[in-house]
């Protein structure tokens, strides 16, 4: 509360138990073996599913494309390792709701075989467009769990001409530490896919933004970025949610995306450290996103700590790896406790949205009382939006949709702290979710009423069209009988003419 | 001299008869409910007879001179209802509204014969096929009016709850305190 007093401009959140220790000191773990199958949707991304380029029996290589991006904001997916496609087909997804999504499966050989790759002789020397082009094809999406196609981001920061490029590494949710990890193992790695995608953006600047709960993460990038000076790394105050780009942004720039605004409105481009990471890896070693570092804690967890596992991994084999006691978990979550999904079967594949497998034991989570609203009002304090969380779950309880988007629904991030602060246990955040997700239901609901008027009036002047055409011949049709009655009628007079005659 | 006068007879019968017209429909127009137009703008307008009205516009009236409710539309679900209520000045209790899920109409191959006799009355040319070939429904086009379902011989059309995909799939709500 001091900390907020101290700095106006903070606004909001929450300081929760970190659980980062568990994970930050230990190295991340290479030796993870390689699953006998893989399981890779073609849905990993924001945007439109991608489509199989492969069919099942087909042989592939490790980097080898297996679906390719449709339309403009799409990503291609690539094999993992080298294998034989088994099937292609719905495999439940790791999704709060289990529901299937379009999986290519693969049974591996063990041969780490590559795709023959061609990295480029300098990589700073490439056209932007390249750069842009490369990453895209790379199936890069943001991985700070948004998973958006980088590539759209960085054209489109090429376009708007913007003069920042901010590099999140806040982790602001407690439990993760896989960019962490990173940035200490990996800096000049990071610092390289920065000035990448600087270069690719056509931007002057850079600054990586982190909690200042990770000191030698902060030194050891700072060590890296010694040598550019136009890439900057600052310390934020650790406060979830911190890693919020707009909090973020406030915090290190002083400016205020519009509410419905983006980021490159005020000039500004946001990426993850991790996608920072995987562009250099997609320029300058030419590998497609095919793996990525996962944190893997929890009660429940024997061996907590970062893992770099392929894409399409089980997470039971995950979890299995890291000693866990099925026993003692109570709730498995995909990413952060704060913003992950609960998971209800640990059958389903990591994806690159997958920041952090947690397997929470009984006493980490709790199964609360729900009570009625007391009205303290600490929803409010905690909301780093500034809405009022309390009044927009009580309208929404009410079915009164239209005036909780009045009271700024729309802006609502999911973040979790209202409900985090609640001393009632409402889970606030579900009604927002809830909400969020009716929105959308009633503007499918609209679209569909006005193509079904659309399609009711095409098929009435079609009807009208028939209905005049038939008339229309059946007008001709009588008057063809009529002239050839005529016709007769005129030949037979001329007959009886003739005849007298 | 006869073209002069053929120019005024005319000239003046126009304006008599113009004058006339303007004179008419000022004061013996039809008045027509601009409440009862903006109503059914707000209706779906796919006249599927569910509210037990024959139309959009016959239930639009009703709605406006007060003797049907504004919950009368099933396909248009709460958020009709909310902005019917809205318009019409009318206070309704959505904390217990459930929308009734929404269902189309789907074809089992097995029995369908390619009658055509459903992609006739379908409103919204939703049914697909030609004689002697199996129908299909577009389920995106499908309102649910249950039109096809009434004049189907073999009973092979039946409505079906709309499948849960991942892209329709939405969170629950919670349930209350």
């Amino acid at each position: 509360m001091l900390a907020f007093l101290e700095n106006p401009r903070l606004r909001g959140g929450i300081h929760a138990e970190e659980h980062k220790q568990e994970t930050s000191g230990q190295p991340i773990a290479a030796d993870f073996p390689l699953p006998k199958k893989l399981f890779i949707p073609v849905q990993q991304h924001v945007g439109k599913p991608a489509e199989p380029v492969v069919k099942v029996g087909d042989k592939v290589l490790k980097g080898q494309l297996l679906a390719y991006s449709q339309g403009t904001i799409s990503a291609p997916v690539h094999a993992p390792t080298s294998g034989t496609i088994i099937d292609v087909k719905d495999y439940p997804a790791p999704h709060p709701s289990a529901l299937p999504v379009r999986t290519v499966i693969i049974e591996t050989d063990g041969q780490e075989q590559w795709l023959k790759s061609f990295p480029p002789e300098d990589p700073f020397l490439l056209d932007p467009e390249e750069i842009c082009s490369r990453v895209g094809g790379a199936g890069v999406v943001g991985l700070g769990g948004a998973v958006f196609p980088s590539a759209v981001k960085l054209n489109l920061g090429r376009k708007n001409q913007i003069h920042t490029l901010l590099i999140n590494a806040g982790e602001c949710e407690p439990y993760l530490t896989c960019d962490d990890r990173l940035m200490q193992e990996r800096a000049e790695e990071i610092v390289a896919g920065i000035r990448l995608m600087l270069r690719g953006m056509q931007a002057p600047k850079a600054i990586v933004g982190l909690e200042d709960n990770k000191p030698v993460a902060f030194r050891a990038m700072q060590a890296a970025c010694r040598e550019f000076d136009n890439i900057s790394v600052e310390q934020v105050p650790t406060r979830y949610p911190m890693g919020w780009d707009r909090q973020m942004l406030r915090y290190l720039t002083g400016q205020e995306i519009p509410a419905d605004g983006r980021a490159t409105d005020i000039g500004v481009v946001v990426h993850n450290v991790a996608t920072a990471h995987a562009v250099y890896k997609a320029i300058c070693l030419a590998q497609p996103l095919i793996s990525r570092v996962v944190t893997v804690s929890g009660g429940a967890v024997g061996k907590p700590q970062n893992v770099e596992v392929p894409i399409g991994t089980l997470m039971s084999e995950v979890l299995a790896f890291c000693g866990v006691d099925k026993a003692k978990m109570a709730r498995l979550v995909m990413g952060g406790p704060m913003m992950g999904d609960a998971l209800p079967i640990s059958e389903v594949p990591v994806v690159k949205a997958c920041n952090g497998i947690l397997a929470l034991s009984r006493d980490e989570i709790e199964e609360p009382e729900v009570q009625a609203c007391i009205r303290c009002s600490s929803c409010v304090t905690a909301c780093p939006v500034g809405l009022l969380p309390l009044e927009m779950a009580s309208r929404i309880k009410a079915n009164q949709l239209d005036s909780a988007v009045d009271l700024g629904l729309k802006d609502c991030i999911s973040c979790g702290s209202c409900s985090y602060v609640c001393p009632s246990n409402i889970p606030l955040v579900h009604y927002f979710k809830f909400a969020s997700g009716e929105l959308v239901k009633r503007q499918q609901a609209e679209h569909k009423s006005e193509q079904t008027k659309r399609l009711m009036n095409d098929r009435n002047q079609r009807m009208e069209r028939a209905r005049l055409e038939a008339e229309a011949e059946a007008l001709r049709a009588q008057e063809a009988r009529a002239a050839r009655a005529a016709a007769q009628a005129a030949a037979q007079q001329q007959a009886k003419v003739e005849e007298s005659v | 001299m006869y073209v002069l006068s053929a120019i005024v007879i005319m000239a003046a019968l126009g304006l008599v008869l113009g004058l006339s017209l303007g004179v008419a429909a000022k004061y013996l127009k039809v008045e027509s409910d601009p409440l009862v137009e903006r109503v059914e703008e707000l209706m779906p307008g796919s006249q599927c007879g569910q509210c037990g009205f024959p139309g959009c516009r016959p239930a639009a009236e009703a709605l406006v001179s007060g003797t049907a409710p504004v919950t009368l539309c099933p396909p248009g679900g709460t958020a009709l209802i909310e902005q019917l209520a809205k318009l019409l000045g009318v206070d309704v209790d959505l904390s217990n509204a459930q929308d009734q899920e929404p269902m189309v109409a789907r074809v089992s191959e097995e029995t369908c014969t390619g009658c055509t006799r459903c992609f006739k009355v379908c409103p919204t040319d939703a049914i697909v096929g030609a004689p002697k070939q199996i129908h299909a429904v577009v389920a995106d086009a499908c309102i649910g009016c249950k039109k096809c379902v009434e004049v189907c011989p073999t009973e092979c059309l039946q409505m079906h709850p709309i499948e849960v995909t991942l892209r329709n799939w939405r969170w629950p709500k919670p349930l209350a305190a």
